[in-house]
């Protein structure tokens, strides 16, 4: 996998004001920073607020990104310095456009309109739509400064209109909708120009959490048609645990941790992380990958492995791990793969991937009655009983989790 | 001596020739730019009276159905059409039709120039602060220096007729679409500058697709006042010979013709409330 973004070494100082002493300040803040005094001195020295200091990333092409932290942490600096919304005061930003690898450390006026016309999209927290236009308007506007007549843009705009399911709202103005149908607008506007990377700075966060929730799912499930890769700021670790495949938490302007969701779970790299973490909700954060206990852990007196917390099931594997009956009480019993928004039936084990989310786990447990499998690729690599489930509500067998992920990576 | 025993004296007697200077300055302009200010004079003058002769062409009763037709057509509504309609008679039946045309072209001229001059002051102002700085004082000025005092110079270069009552319209207009546009595109919304820069405006392109259609609520309004404000010179403009409404009424003052000075009165006052109910943006074109 090749990078879509990378940043190398970016301090990005906001200057305050623009008087005659500001880039002596500026230098002065420089060398504070590299001497390692801390955002609070060097504001108090020279006025200069330092948003992000020392930021290395790399974003991979095809995922979702999410910078995570809280207000004045530096996300959204870090977002913003992409498009160049906020110029960088040091290091280098190296985007990728089609073939080519741009260098977006303040690129000349021409460049920069270029790339964020073409390169780089932004969805915004508050929506910014254009509120004398009509949704179809609003989505026009990338494609229009494109200098694309209306009647070339049609078809691509009222495509993305029908994908965010606004295509009978296009003539409607911005103002009347509401607030989650207004930022579907946003996304669609964002994607009919076809960039190489999205910007999404805390895009839902203005929305209630019912209409969070849904934007969030209706995301993932277009990212899994678009695959692009989206650059994703939230305060919110749930969020970011859901939409994110890696995470970088940011503090004071610094990364402190970048990781997969599990690895910011499992493995805080900080206290501060660790606390974050503590506040999650384990239901949209655990994946069945991290809370299974392995295949490798289970008795296996006779050839068959058994489990749930009895033991009263067994396992019959073939050589290569491929299920070949499942027995309760010596009895054949019946299993299923899971579909999403079907019922599983009762009685019949359902077997998940690792990526299936505890709160999954736990309504299919709820609906079969029955332990849960983990397979990948249809080999057998573990398994989930109620003392699995509690144990990571509770968190209380967190030390367990790292060796199992550990013994299955 | 005398300054340490008459202080007063001396300041009196040592005045500072401001006033030498401005006779100085006016006459060093005239001197030196006449050929302009002819020119510009006689283009202005040209554009007033034609256009009056024009409207004057146009048989009264006819011109008076074509403006209520236009109210018809702008403000979708009976009841202010039928309103201009009478109003206008009125006018025609007391005699102040031809005064009124006058009048008319005077404010379109006004309007237009200001509207030309100062929206685009207003918009560089916004994008400048340090002009801003700069033209906050001569704004200031420019609406609280009694009309009379720039009266003068105007006759002086522009003669008597209609062009002075223009420019001194002009004068006193301008600095109100300056600042209403300035207020308009300043309170863009950061958002909404950001969501066009995002999607790679130019600065050309962020002012027309942006900035201007935000700040248009604030900028009409502004239009509104313009009209009003021009109005208010028709008076002002009549002392200087620009004939129309004001011409009545300043007539009436010189003989005390108490009737006179009510009727023209009147007309004024008529044409004001025509002009604001009709270019007042309503509610809906505010929020489009």
């Amino acid at each position: 996998m090749s990078f879509a973004a990378k940043f190398e070494a970016v301090d990005i100082l906001f200057p305050g004001s623009a008087d005659r002493g500001a880039r002596g300040r500026m230098t002065m803040a420089l060398a504070e920073l590299d001497a390692g005094k801390t955002r609070n001195d060097i504001i108090g020295s020279t006025g200069i607020v330092v948003g992000a200091a020392d930021v290395n990333l790399e974003v991979e092409q095809g995922e979702i990104f999410v910078l995570m932290g809280l207000s004045g942490s530096g996300k959204t600096t870090v977002l913003r310095a992409l498009n160049g919304l906020n110029t960088i005061s040091r290091g280098r930003i190296t985007i990728r456009h089609g073939d080519e690898l741009v260098d977006m450390s303040n690129p000349p006026p021409a460049t920069l309109r270029r790339l964020r016309n073409q390169a780089v999209s932004m969805v915004f927290q508050q929506f910014a739509l254009l509120p004398w236009r009509t949704v179809r308007r609003n989505v026009e506007l990338g494609l229009e400064l494109r200098k694309m007549k209306p009647a070339e843009m049609r078809a691509s705009v009222d495509q993305w209109l029908d994908r965010v399911g606004l295509l009978q709202w296009a003539d409607k103005h911005a103002s009347e909708l509401s607030g989650g149908m207004q930022q579907r607008v946003g996304l669609a506007r964002a994607l009919v120009t076809n960039p190489d990377i999205l910007l999404m700075d805390e895009p839902f966060s203005a929305l209630d959490p019912l209409i969070r929730n849904k934007l969030q799912d209706e995301l993932l499930q277009l990212q899994r048609t678009v695959q692009k890769t989206i650059i994703f700021v939230t305060h919110d670790l749930d969020e970011a645990l859901k939409i994110g495949n890696r995470i970088a938490i940011m503090k004071d302007g610094r990364v402190i941790q970048v990781g997969k969701p599990e690895d910011i779970v499992l493995r805080p790299a900080t206290d501060y992380v660790a606390e974050f973490v503590a506040h999650m909700n384990p239901l949209t954060a655990i994946r069945a990958a991290s809370l299974m206990r392995p295949i490798g852990a289970l008795r296996a007196p006779d050839g068959a492995h058994h489990f749930n917390d009895n033991q009263d099931y067994a396992l019959h594997l073939d050589n290569s791990g491929q299920l070949i009956a499942l027995h309760r009480d010596g009895a054949a019993a019946p299993f299923h793969q899971p579909q999403p928004g079907v019922r599983c039936p009762q009685g019949s084990t359902g077997i998940v991937t690792g990526q299936h989310l505890l709160k999954d786990i736990v309504e299919i447990r709820q609906q079969t009655t029955r332990p849960v499998l983990v397979a990948d690729n249809g080999r057998i690599v573990g398994c989930i009983g109620t003392t699995e489930i509690l144990d990571a509500l509770t968190q209380a067998g967190r030390a367990d989790y790292r060796d199992n992920t550990a013994a299955t990576n | 001596m005398t300054l340490l025993t008459h202080p007063e004296t001396w300041i009196t007697d040592h005045e500072i020739p401001v006033g030498t200077w401005s006779t100085d300055f006016v006459n060093f302009v005239k001197n030196n730019f006449q050929g302009f200010f002819d020119g510009l004079s006689n283009v202005l003058g040209f554009l007033l009276d034609g256009t009056t002769s024009i409207l004057h062409a146009v048989p009264a009763l006819l011109l008076i159905v074509i403006f209520a037709a236009l109210t018809y057509v702008f403000k979708k509504s009976w009841r202010m059409a039928l309103f201009v309609f009478l109003a206008l008679l009125f006018i025609l039946n007391q005699g102040y039709w031809d005064r009124t045309l006058e009048t008319i072209s005077l404010i379109v001229y006004a309007t237009l120039a200001c509207m030309a001059i100062g929206v685009p002051i207003g918009i560089a102002a916004a994008h400048r602060p340090a002009l801003y700085r700069v033209l906050r004082p001569v704004l200031d000025m420019m609406q609280t220096l009694p009309t009379f005092v720039y009266l003068i110079p105007t006759l002086v270069l522009f003669g008597l007729g209609s062009v002075p009552g223009l420019i001194s319209a002009i004068v006193f207009v301008v600095p109100t679409p300056i600042r209403l546009t300035y207020i308009g595109i300043s309170n863009v919304p950061r958002p909404l500058i950001e969501a066009g820069q995002a999607f790679g405006a130019s600065p050309t392109e962020l002012l027309w697709k942006v900035e201007i259609p935000a700040a248009l609520p604030t900028i009409l309004a502004g239009l509104t006042q313009v009209i009003m404000l021009s109005l208010s010179m028709v008076v002002i403009a009549a002392l200087v010979g620009a004939g129309g409404l004001g011409e009545p009424v300043v007539e009436a003052m010189e003989t005390v013709q108490i009737g006179k000075g009510f009727t023209s009165g009147l007309a004024i006052v008529i044409v004001a409330v025509i002009l604001d109910r009709v270019f007042r943006p309503s509610q809906e074109s505010t929020n489009a």
